[in-house]
C-alpha cells in the first residue's frame, strides 16, 4: 500500500512548510497514469491527519488526464492507461502528462 | 511520526548487519550528509477569492509529493557514481526467485565481480543469511509493515554495508509488484523478475512495474514443460508495456540461460 507512504509524505511536507498553521483544505494533483489509487489516498488521509494541524481538512484530488507522444511517428494523443498503443501500432510512447503527483495548494485558517 | 525527517514511527525500517550483529532503527544512526531538510519557505500570497470565507488563505505549494525520496535517491545515485558502483534494484512478486538468482549469480561470478547485497523483506534476516552462505556480504532491511524500500532506507543500509569501489550492489526489494515501482532508490538499473508460474499476462496486469524496469528476468524456466505458459506471448506483452525492456529467460536452479544475464551484468557493471 504505497498510498499510505504517499499520504504520510503529503502530511509531513505540509507540516514542514507551514509549521503549526491549521489547514482546512488540501488540493493534490494526481495523474491518472501514476499508479496511485485516489480512494486509498482519501482513506489514508483521514488516518494520517488525525491529531495533526491537518486534522479535519478537506481533501481535494484533481485528476490529470494522460497524454503521450509516439517516439516512432511523433503523434501525440490522449491515453487512458499504460497499455495504449499509438495508431501507427507503436508501443514506444513518451508520457507527456498523467504521472503527476503533487501538492497543488493548501488553505489555512488565518488567525 | 518524526517531525525532523518525516519517518513514520509505525513503519520504521530496521537494518540488520549480520557482520556487526547490530540492529539500527531509523534514528539510532546519524543522518547521511545528504539527508538534510528542505529549508525553502512556502511561497505565500493571499488570494482575495470572493468565494472563500474571509478568514481562509490559500497557499500555492506546487510541490512534488515524492520530492524528498527523489532527492535522497539522487544522493544515493551520486554516491554510487563517485565509487563506480553498479547498483541493481531487483523487484518481483513474492517468491519469484530473486534470492535464488542472487545466490547462483554470486557463486558463478564471485571470482570476477565483487558483489554485495542489500536484502529487503518485511521480517526476518533469512534472505541475508542465504546470501552470506553463498559467499557475499549482505545487509538486511526489515521494513516491518512497509511494502517497499525507499531511498532513505537504502542510504542507511549502504552505510552499514560499505560496498567496495568498482563493485556491484544488488538490492532485493520487498516482494511486491506495485509499490516499489514508484520509489526511486538511486539505483543504476531496475530489473523485474517474473517466474513462468505467474502467467504470461503479468506485464499487462502490472504495467507500472514493467514500464519502470530496464530489464526483465523470466525465471524458473525449468518448469516450462509442466505449464501452459506461452513464452512468445509473454514477451509480446512485456514489449507492449515497455519496448526497451531487455529480456532474459533462465533457470537459476538448472543453470540454463544464465550467460546472457551474466553478460549484461558484466557489461553494465563495467560501464
Ligand atoms: N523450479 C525452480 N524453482 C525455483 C527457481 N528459482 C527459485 N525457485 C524456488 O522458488 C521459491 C522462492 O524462491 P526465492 O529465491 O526465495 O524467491 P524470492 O523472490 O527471493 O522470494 P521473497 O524474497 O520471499 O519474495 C523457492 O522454493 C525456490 O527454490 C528456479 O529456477 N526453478
Ligand atoms: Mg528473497
Ligand atoms: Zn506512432
Amino acid at each position: 500500500m504505497h498510498e499510505l507512504a504517499i499520504t504520510q509524505s503529503v502530511v509531513d511536507q505540509i507540516s514542514e512548510r507551514l509549521g503549526g498553521a491549521r489547514v482546512t483544505r488540501v488540493a493534490l494533483e494526481v495523474g491518472r497514469l501514476c499508479g496511485v489509487v485516489c480512494d486509498s489516498v482519501r482513506f489514508c488521509f483521514d488516518v494520517c491527519t488525525q491529531g495533526t494541524a491537518l486534522g479535519g481538512a478537506r481533501l481535494e484530488i484533481i485528476q490529470i488526464d494522460g497524454r503521450a507522444r509516439c517516439r516512432d511517428c511523433g503523434a501525440s494523443f490522449a491515453v487512458d492507461d499504460l497499455l495504449t498503443l499509438c495508431r501507427c501500432g507503436s508501443a514506444d510512447l513518451e508520457l507527456l502528462a498523467g504521472q503527476e503527483l503533487k501538492i497543488r495548494e493548501v488553505e489555512i485558517a488565518n488567525v | 511520526m518524526c517531525s525532523t525527517c518525516g519517518c513514520a514511527e509505525g513503519a520504521r525500517a530496521v537494518i540488520v548487519n549480520p557482520e556487526g550483529a547490530k540492529a539500527t532503527s531509523a534514528h539510532d544512526a546519524p543522518h547521511a550528509p545528504d539527508h538534510h531538510h528542505d529549508a525553502t519557505r512556502a511561497y505565500e500570497h493571499s488570494h482575495p477569492h470572493p468565494h472563500l470565507e474571509e478568514q481562509h488563505r490559500t497557499i500555492r505549494l506546487e510541490q512534488d509529493i515524492l520530492a524528498k525520496n527523489n532527492r535522497l535517491a539522487e544522493g544515493n545515485r551520486g554516491w554510487f557514481a563517485g565509487r563506480n558502483i553498479f547498483a541493481v534494484n531487483l523487484m518481483s512478486a513474492p517468491g519469484a526467485g530473486k534470492t535464488t538468482l542472487l545466490e547462483r549469480t554470486i557463486r558463478d561470478l564471485g571470482s570476477e565481480l565483487t558483489i554485495s547485497v542489500i536484502e529487503g523483506d518485511q521480517e526476518t534476516p533469512r534472505d541475508a543469511e542465504r546470501i552470506r552462505a553463498a559467499g557475499a556480504r549482505a545487509v538486511q532491511i526489515n521494513t516491518g509493515t512497509g511494502c517497499h524500500l525507499d531511498a532513505d532506507m537504502l542510504s542507511r543500509a549502504l552505510r552499514a554495508l560499505e560496498p567496495a569501489p568498482r563493485s556491484v550492489v544488488m538490492i532485493e526489494n520487498v516482494g511486491n509488484l506495485v509499490c516499489p515501482a514508484l520509489f526511486d532508490l538511486g539505483e543504476s538499473a531496475r530489473v523485474v523478475i517474473m517466474s513462468v508460474t505467474e502467467g504470461e499476462d503479468k506485464p499487462l496486469k502490472y504495467p507500472h512495474m514493467f514500464r519502470a524496469a530496464d530489464a526483465m528476468v523470466l525465471s524458473k524456466a525449468d518448469l516450462l514443460p509442466y505449464l501452459e505458459f506461452d513464452h512468445a506471448r509473454c514477451v509480446e506483452y512485456a514489449r507492449r508495456v515497455n519496448p526497451r525492456l531487455e529480456l532474459f529467460t533462465l533457470s537459476a536452479v538448472r543453470g540454463t540461460g544464465l550467460d546472457a544475464w551474466y553478460e549484461w551484468l558484466r557489461r553494465r557493471g563495467a560501464s
